[in-house]
């Protein structure tokens, strides 16, 4: 209520039909994803960051089949040769097609970063998702959240360079043990996020509207809750998967991840380390431009969605 | 005007709120409410207003006391029974932008509770939403469009006929016209009045200044830091108001406002209501109190009918 207050009894009196708000609206009716797309559209980096995701995406599936060259292929009299037409990025020192190689690295990429991403997506909205909601629901519901929870915070505490270490001598190095190795630690993460967010929207008089009207628990969650977390959801994905395709480049520079002779940005950077004096700088600059471009094309494309998606970023 | 339909009795909700600290934000209140009546419950901000409307409708379970539906306790009733309860008591929320889902369209967001207990389905639940827009005064277009693109006082109006929708025959109004412009405060209340009239509706209706009450209710009660400060009629309320509380409010009423402020003298209530975690002992008004006894400190006043129909908590009476 503001400041002053007229005459009560005039005030009540009943108003005018005609000031009715029933008025029609014209403007086209925009659903939040529509209105998404067309924010996305306009912010300049977000496209140029989601232009060359595709780029990078399609080049991983057909890049290998545009040279006759396979990823593997050596042939020790052609090594360290310069670009050319025949070699566009160059070769390594076992005469391998580089731009074989770097696309095949690309696919491992973006191989580690989708499934990291999916496993977190799919144990994080669970275990978040269950926490979140049986919180404030009785005796039982509280002790499964703090359950759940306490699970989250251990994890949390542990390095994952700590967990892939461990892994990797339990198991065989290579792509499944690192995906196995970055889900353990990154679903909390998600979980923490999914958590917050169900915890906020239950105390949102539209779901207390919803349970009062007697929707169920799955509609409330399917058509209340999730709807209302997809864009947060969505934006931490693009931050995660990064992180997960950063992380795989690391660990394989580092020679703690994929092994050869399968490319990887990571091990054809390790591999490039030695020719930098000799001058053969498209070894290392090739892996090092694509780790970067993929870098900053997935941040400036999720810095753009979370404009987008953010109900707090108004405009 | 004869049965009760709803009776609280000394009804308490408290929080834990951490560190052993408990929020008293309703804290042992009693009344009723007859069939066809609009009860007015007014008080500051945290004063507990929601947490009684959302305990009577069932969203919060009382930690202590009785809350009587149609001669029956809430808390006993079977699933069939509770369902049923939970149609026929409905609630308008206080903030018309929080009270509407963002993602759905205004169709879906009627259609709910028909939804939910299947009154209707294909075209005929088309017939029923559109019908209720016009019923609270909107287009039947409106139902394709989502939230953000209504007004304040539209999307109260959407709210109403989502509660609508069920057949309720009790409404809880959580301040229904509090975040609205003066202007559209008037429409809103007017509707309410119509629908109570015609679709025969009892009311208990929140807000934080009486003299937004006044007009819809037959009686208004005060509440103060999770109690019940005064309880009469409305005429009686704003004639001969008992509690000092009630007084301050009153005499709060603007200038602009002579004929219901009559000719009392403005009272001051220094600073904010104490906090629910820590009230002061005694009578919880005491801290801004002009008439505080020393009593006042040691014992809460007994809550109790000073005449017909007239309660009061306080030591004056
Ligand atoms: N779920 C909750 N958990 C903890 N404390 C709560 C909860 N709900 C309400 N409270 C506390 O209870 C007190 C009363 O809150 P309530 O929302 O009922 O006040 P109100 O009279 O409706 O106020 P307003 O006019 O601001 O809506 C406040 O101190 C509030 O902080
Ligand atoms: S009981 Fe005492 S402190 Fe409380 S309102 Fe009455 S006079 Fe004031
Ligand atoms: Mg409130």
């Amino acid at each position: 209520m503001t400041n002053s207050l007229p005459e009560t009894d005039a005030l009540f009196r009943p108003a005018n039909p005609a000031h009715f708000e029933n008025k029609q609206i014209s403007r086209p009716s925009l659903s939040f994803w529509q209105d998404a797309v067309l924010k996305i559209v306009k912010n300049k980096m977000a496209v140029i960051g989601f232009v060359l995701l595709t780029a990078i995406i399609v080049l991983s599936i057909i890049g290998p089949y545009l040279v006759p060259y396979s990823q593997s292929e050596q042939s020790l009299t052609e090594g360290n040769l310069p670009l050319s037409s025949d070699h566009w990025f160059g070769t390594d020192d076992l005469g391998r097609d580089m731009w074989a190689r770097i696309w095949a690295g690309a696919r491992i990429s973006l191989i580690i970063g989708i499934a990291s991403a999916l496993i977190d997506l799919v144990i994080g909205i669970t275990v978040g998702g269950v926490s979140g909601y049986m919180a404030g629901r009785g005796k039982t519901g509280d002790r499964i959240d703090s359950f759940l929870m306490r699970i989250v915070e251990v994890l949390y505490g542990i390095p994952y360079l700590l967990v892939v270490i461990l892994l990797m001598v339990i198991m065989e190095p290579g792509l499944v043990t690192m995906i196995i190795a970055l889900s353990i630690t990154g679903w909390v993460g998600m979980a923490r996020i999914v958590r917050g967010q169900i915890l906020q929207l239950k105390q949102q008089e539209f779901v207390l509207a919803a349970e009062k009207l007697g929707t169920s628990h799955g509609k409330i969650i399917i058509k209340h809750l999730l709807p209302n977390m997809m864009g947060i959801i969505i934006v931490t994905l693009t931050f995660t998967i990064p992180q997960a395709i950063f992380a795989e480049s690391f660990l394989s520079f580092l020679g703690l991840g994929v092994q050869a002779p399968t490319a990887s940005w990571g091990t054809m950077a390790n591999d490039a380390l030695g020719t930098i004096l000799s001058g053969h700088w498209w070894r290392l600059f090739f892996p090092a431009l694509m780790i970067s471009l993929t870098m900053f094309a997935f941040n400036a494309f999720g810095d753009g969605l979370q404009d987008a998606l953010d109900p707090r970023s108004k405009n | 005007m004869s049965e009760n339909v709803l009776e609280i009795h000394d009804v308490k909700k408290h929080f834990n709120v951490g560190n052993k600290q408990v929020v008293k934000s309703v804290d042992g209140i009693s009344f009723s409410i007859k069939k066809g009546e609009t009860l007015g419950i007014v008080g500051e901000s945290g004063s507990g207003k929601s947490t009684i409307g959302r305990t009577i409708v069932g969203l919060y379970e009382a930690t202590a006391g009785k809350v009587v539906f149609e001669g029956k306790e809430i808390s006993q009733l079977d699933r069939k029974e509770k369902r049923e309860f939970n149609r026929k008591m409905q609630m308008i929320f206080q903030d018309p932008h929080a009270s509407l889902n963002p993602r759905m369209r205004v169709g879906e967001i009627i259609a709910e509770g028909i939804d939910a207990y299947g009154l209707a389905k294909g075209k005929a639940k088309q017939e029923r939403v559109f019908q209720l827009l016009e019923r609270v005064g909107l287009h039947p277009d409106h139902a394709t469009r989502f939230p953000h693109e209504f007004s304040g006082g539209q999307r109260q109006r959407i709210g109403i006929a989502r509660a609508l929708a069920v057949q309720p025959s009790f409404i809880v109004a959580d301040e229904p016209i509090s975040a609205l412009d003066v202007s559209i405060q008037a429409q809103v209340v007017n509707l309410l009045e119509d629908l109570q009239k015609e679709e025969d509706l009892t009311y208990l209706f929140i807000a934080h200044d009486l003299a937004m009450v006044k007009h819809i209710s037959d009686r208004i009660g005060v509440m103060y830091l999770g109690k019940m400060m005064e309880l009469a009629e409305s005429q009686t309320l704003f004639q001969e108001p008992l509690h000092p509380y009630t007084n301050a409010l009153l005499s709060a009423i603007p200038v602009s406002a002579p004929k219901l402020r009559g000719t009392r003298e403005r009272i001051v209530l220094g600073g904010d209501p104490p906090s629910p975690i820590n009230p002061p002992s005694g009578c919880p008004f005491r801290t801004r109190c002009p008439s505080t006894m020393e009593r006042c400190a040691v014992v809460m006043p007994e809550w109790k009918e000073v005449k017909k129909d007239h309660w009061v908590a306080c030591h004056l009476y």
